[in-house]
């Protein structure tokens, strides 16, 4: 099949949805790749160098023209009818948001393909264009920041004097929140972080920032439950806020609800607080902002100097690198959707993510799609990640079934023919047998050694044969019991006494 | 009701009593809090057996039965006691291997008797009664070899590598074939030769079995003989007629049987390809796997300057440790590291050492609380989080080629993520291949450091070197 890679027409758009190194590796899953004249210009990708990774270069319609369609935006009514029937496009699609998109892409007899939409599941996350994204935001929301504020980022004493450290605040510790905390503080700034999950704590701590969390007062209630309202809650977040607006220089909001408005954490008051100088970047600007008098897509300077960047193409101010991220993403992606590695896309359905992305098949409008489940992920994703068991097939559900019926069958005939007290005996087997796995399925993993110097033990319950077999008045079989008692008491009482030795060395750690 | 009916009536109702036990200790065994519990539920449980039994034996009156049964338990619990108190921990896998032969043993004993002493059977369990015998003796036996050259792997007194045979597979079965062959034919005509015959067969077929598995699948053959000796109980509960040797027997077997499907799960094998042998074998040497690269020495010192810098650690310890009995001063690292206010944790392998619990029931003697010692799935998250890992003797559970070449003879086995770490710390003894024979990328790694020399002396060394060394 073959690949077009096109150039983006929507306005203001430097990126592009394939590189010369994620060219290379989709011609190595088997496909042929056509890329749009001058797709990568913007993004420092001459078509030399996607020619050179060994990709075709064409002209819209060619590109537009091919079986899969790799995209950045949605594409315009013209863009549309480019698509030859039974085309699959891969886009940022949004459909959660633009209804209407997805009606227009169900009106062709094409495929759509959500990659916006990849639920955010282990095994995805090599896929997950909102992560690589929303990176490249909080790095670049550091950049900006940097460039408008007048002061260095890190400390020092020169000859010069003393230059104090810039302080910054990153409210929300996601995956840009925790970008731009490990930017800030490689340029040497003192980086403190604010998000209502205590857990990102170590997160936010291991790149480098402080974790500030937000204090309520706990009051002791009726029922003897320490509790906090969400009120108490804002009302403690808004305090602290305000406090670190006073102090800080430069502050970084990244708090985004999917589908919802940004919440406001900056108050103009808090702003009106800040030194002037300061730079605030809200990250949120696009879903109504985080800080209240961010103008989205413009920088303004309010009247006591704090400087505030509302940019929403923050991605699109590094276009190499978004274009990069965002290219491997869809390679992780065709790499799942080329099982065969021959070029050829297929789409499974009983794939989460396959079934999650799909946004329109063959004309068929699929979305949305059934909630995915992220507690049944992990099984799935390990099998996923190791394709090289591939190989080994998995037992047929059909003939464990068979197995376990003929198995039944087999104890119910031998039960019913062999003559007593065989039957009694095979019952007592078999009961003991399911005992027995229950119970030990149960056993801890360090405790397994003593559990096998436990079952050496009673094993030795054989003794009981042997007693029996004593009172038998013949010397060769006295000799033969005498020899396999006196074995089977050296397990008996070794087994015990070794456990117990090894169960009382197992203590745990009382000092701390 | 005469006595003797009342005596056999208490009897049965103590071998009830005594299976109950047997269970419950076994579910002791389910957490570390009622481990020593259940363990008195199993004397218990043996005690009242044996009483039971006793009282059973009284009763006839066999006087030089008694006065045997009484000198077998003295001298057998006066070697068991002895041998169980002077056991090092890290010969644990050939003490077990050894107990297993005892029970296979004495099921191979209590067969030949069950032939030689028939006792009066009804005509129509007469073929019954001599079928029991076979599988009895045939089990017994092949637990007992098997336990043997296990025993003799484990403990160094034969050389670890797999036995290869010309067509072994067909040994094992011709084997098989025989043994029902001659069941048929002993159960229509009881022929003492007939079962010398089979006797001999399952010997030399345990033999054969055992020795033709390699070293490194000790884990599961350990666990693997442990199922047999139960099995081998419980053809001695049918052949004697009770429940209670049936039971424990079973119970036992599954467990054993249990026990090697998690070690076969733990090294992505699947349990016929380990009881038939030819993991060694099978690996197909892959042209260009001589995957070599630079490796990176650290000395005692540096080692030390690293670790006291670390904020958090994890210590991956394998079959290594166990033979250079590093884990005291493995423990006094780990005492010292925590001192400081540096966390440690052990990450341990399923099938780490040779038997499954091998590196827990280590580093319990030596005194590391038992919390701080988590399985691989627990801990492989955390290992991209950790400063500085240390593997001690470990080689095969650590190798990244199980996770990322597909053409590895461990592809795909679950290994402790060690590589993910800011730095990987790995003691070796030299530059050897582990027992599965495969090249281990993770040594010629740019975060990976390779302490040379016996762990226990660099270990301590490195404690030494702590002393002097700030954080």
């Amino acid at each position: 099949m073959r690949i077009g890679i096109v150039a983006e027409s929507a306005a203001g758009e430097t990126r592009v949805a394939g590189t010369p190194s994620t060219v290379a590796q989709l011609i190595k899953l088997g496909y042929q790749v056509t890329v749009e004249r001058g797709a990568g210009v913007d993004a420092s990708f001459p078509d030399a160098d996607f020619e050179a990774a060994g990709a075709a270069i064409g002209d819209a319609a060619t590109a537009w023209g091919a079986d899969v369609v790799l995209a950045i935006n949605a594409p315009s009514d013209a863009e549309l009818a480019r698509l030859h029937d039974g085309a699959t496009l891969v886009a940022w699609l949004s459909p959660g948001l633009n209804p209407e998109l997805v009606d227009r892409l169900a009106a062709r007899p094409i495929t759509a393909l959500a990659v916006d939409a990849v639920p955010r599941i282990s095994r995805a996350q090599s896929m997950d264009v909102l992560s690589s994204t929303a990176n490249i935001a909080g790095y670049r929301a550091v950049v900006e920041a940097a460039n408008e504020f007048g002061r260095f980022f890190t400390g020092q004493v020169t000859a010069a004097g003393k230059v104090p450290p810039a302080k910054v605040l990153v409210a929300g510790a996601g995956v840009a929140g925790l970008a731009a905390i490990g930017a800030a503080s490689s340029l040497g700034a003192i980086v403190r972080a604010t998000d209502p999950r205590p857990e990102v704590a170590d997160q936010v701590k291991s790149i480098g920032g402080t974790y500030l969390p937000v204090e309520v007062a706990v009051e002791q209630s009726a029922d003897g439950y320490a509790k906090a309202t969400s009120a108490d809650y804002d009302a403690a977040a808004a305090r602290l806020y305000a406090e670190q607006a006073r102090d800080v220089d430069i502050i970084i909001t990244t708090a985004n609800i999917p589908g919802r408005k940004a919440p406001v954490l900056i108050t103009a008051a808090d702003v009106a607080a800040m030194k002037s100088g300061s730079v605030i970047v809200d990250l949120a600007a696009a879903n109504g902002g985080n800080v209240e008098g961010t103008v989205p897509g413009e920088k303004i300077v309010t009247a006591n100097g704090v400087t505030i960047i509302g940019y929403t193409d923050l991605a699109r101010r590094l276009p190499a690198q978004a274009s990069q991220l965002y290219g491997q993403n869809l390679v992780n992606l065709l790499k799942l959707l080329t099982p065969g590695k021959d070029g050829v896309l297929t789409l499974d359905h009983e794939d989460i993510v396959q079934r999650a992305i799909t946004v329109v098949q063959g004309g068929e409008k699929l979305w949305p799609p059934p909630p995915v489940s992220v507690s049944a992920a992990p099984p799935q994703a390990a099998a996923a990640e190791a394709p090289a068991v591939a190989a080994k097939k998995p037992f047929p559900v059909a003939g464990k079934v068979a197995l376990v019926a003929v198995g039944l069958a087999a104890l119910l005939a031998v039960d019913a023919i062999a003559p007593a007290p065989l039957p009694q005996h095979i019952t007592v087997l078999a009961l003991a047998v399911v005992i027995g796995f229950y119970v030990i399925g149960k056993v801890a993993h360090a405790l397994h050694t003593p559990l096998m110097s436990v079952t050496n033990a009673i094993s030795g319950i054989v003794v009981v044969g042997a007693m029996l077999q004593l009172s038998v008045d013949d010397w060769t079989v006295r000799i033969l019991a005498f020899v396999g008692a006196l074995l089977v008491s050296i397990n008996i009482f070794g087994g015990f006494a070794v456990t117990r030795r090894m169960l009382r060395m197992f203590q745990k750690d009382v000092a701390r | 009701m005469n006595a003797e009916t009342i005596t056999l009536a208490i009897a049965a109702a103590a071998d009830l009593v005594a299976a109950i036990l047997f269970i419950l200790a076994l579910g002791g065994l389910s957490k570390q809090e009622t481990a020593r519990g259940g363990i008195v539920y199993g004397i218990a449980g043996m005690a009242i057996a044996v009483i039971a039994t006793l009282v059973l034996v009284l009763e006839q009156q066999a006087w030089i039965g008694v006065g045997l049964l009484v000198a077998a338990l003295i001298i057998g619990g006066a070697i068991g006691l002895w041998r169980a108190a002077k056991v090092e921990m890290t010969g644990m896998p050939q003490f077990i291997a050894l107990m297993h032969s005892f029970v296979g043993l004495a099921a191979v004993l209590i067969g030949w008797n069950g032939y030689l002493a028939e006792g009066e059977i009804a005509p129509a369990l007469e073929g019954v009664h001599r079928g029991e015998v076979f599988v009895g003796v045939f089990i017994g036996a092949v637990t007992f070899t098997g336990s043997i050259i296990a025993f003799l792997k484990l403990s160094e007194r034969m050389k670890s590598a797999p036995l290869v045979l010309p067509g072994r597979n067909w040994w094992n079965l011709l084997a098989l074939v025989l043994f029902v062959a001659a069941t048929v034919w002993f159960i229509l005509d009881p022929q003492l030769w007939l079962l010398v015959v089979v006797t001999i067969i399952a010997l030399l077929l345990g033999l054969h079995l055992v020795a033709s598995i390699g070293g490194g699948d000790m884990p599961v053959v350990i666990s693997m003989l442990n199922s047999y000796s139960g099995w081998a109980a419980a053809a001695s509960g049918f052949l004697l007629d009770s429940d209670l040797l049936i039971v424990t027997g079973a119970l036992v077997g599954s467990s054993g049987a249990y026990l090697s499907y998690i070690m076969c799960k733990a090294m992505n094998r699947s349990f016929i390809s380990v009881i038939l042998g030819g993991y060694g074998i099978a690996a197909p040497a892959k042209k260009g796997e001589e995957e070599q690269g630079e490796i990176h020495e650290i000395g005692v010192q540096e080692a030390a300057q690293t670790l006291a810098e670390a904020k958090s650690v994890i210590i991956t310890p394998g079959y290594g440790m166990a033979v250079a009995q590093a884990q005291y001063p493995v423990a006094e690292l780990t005492r010292q590291l925590r001192d400081r206010g540096i966390e440690v944790r052990f990450g341990i392998h399923p099938v780490a050492g040779r038997l499954p619990g091998h590196m827990n029931v280590l580093l319990a003697e030596a005194k590391v609380p038992y919390d701080i010692v988590l399985e691989m799935d627990e801990i492989n998250e955390d290992f991209a989080s950790t400063s500085v890992v240390l593997v001690i003797g470990a080689n095969d559970t650590v190798n990244p080629a199980a996770a990322e070449e597909p053409g590895s003879p461990i592809a795909g086995m679950p290994v402790l993520h060690v590589w993910e770490a800011e730095e990987v710390i790995v003691f070796k003894r030299s530059m050897a291949s582990g027992y599965a024979g495969v090249q281990n990328p993770l040594f010629y790694r740019d975060n990976t450091r390779m302490l040379f020399g016996d762990a226990k002396e660099r270990v301590e060394e490195i404690v030494r070197a702590l002393v002097s060394v700030s954080a």
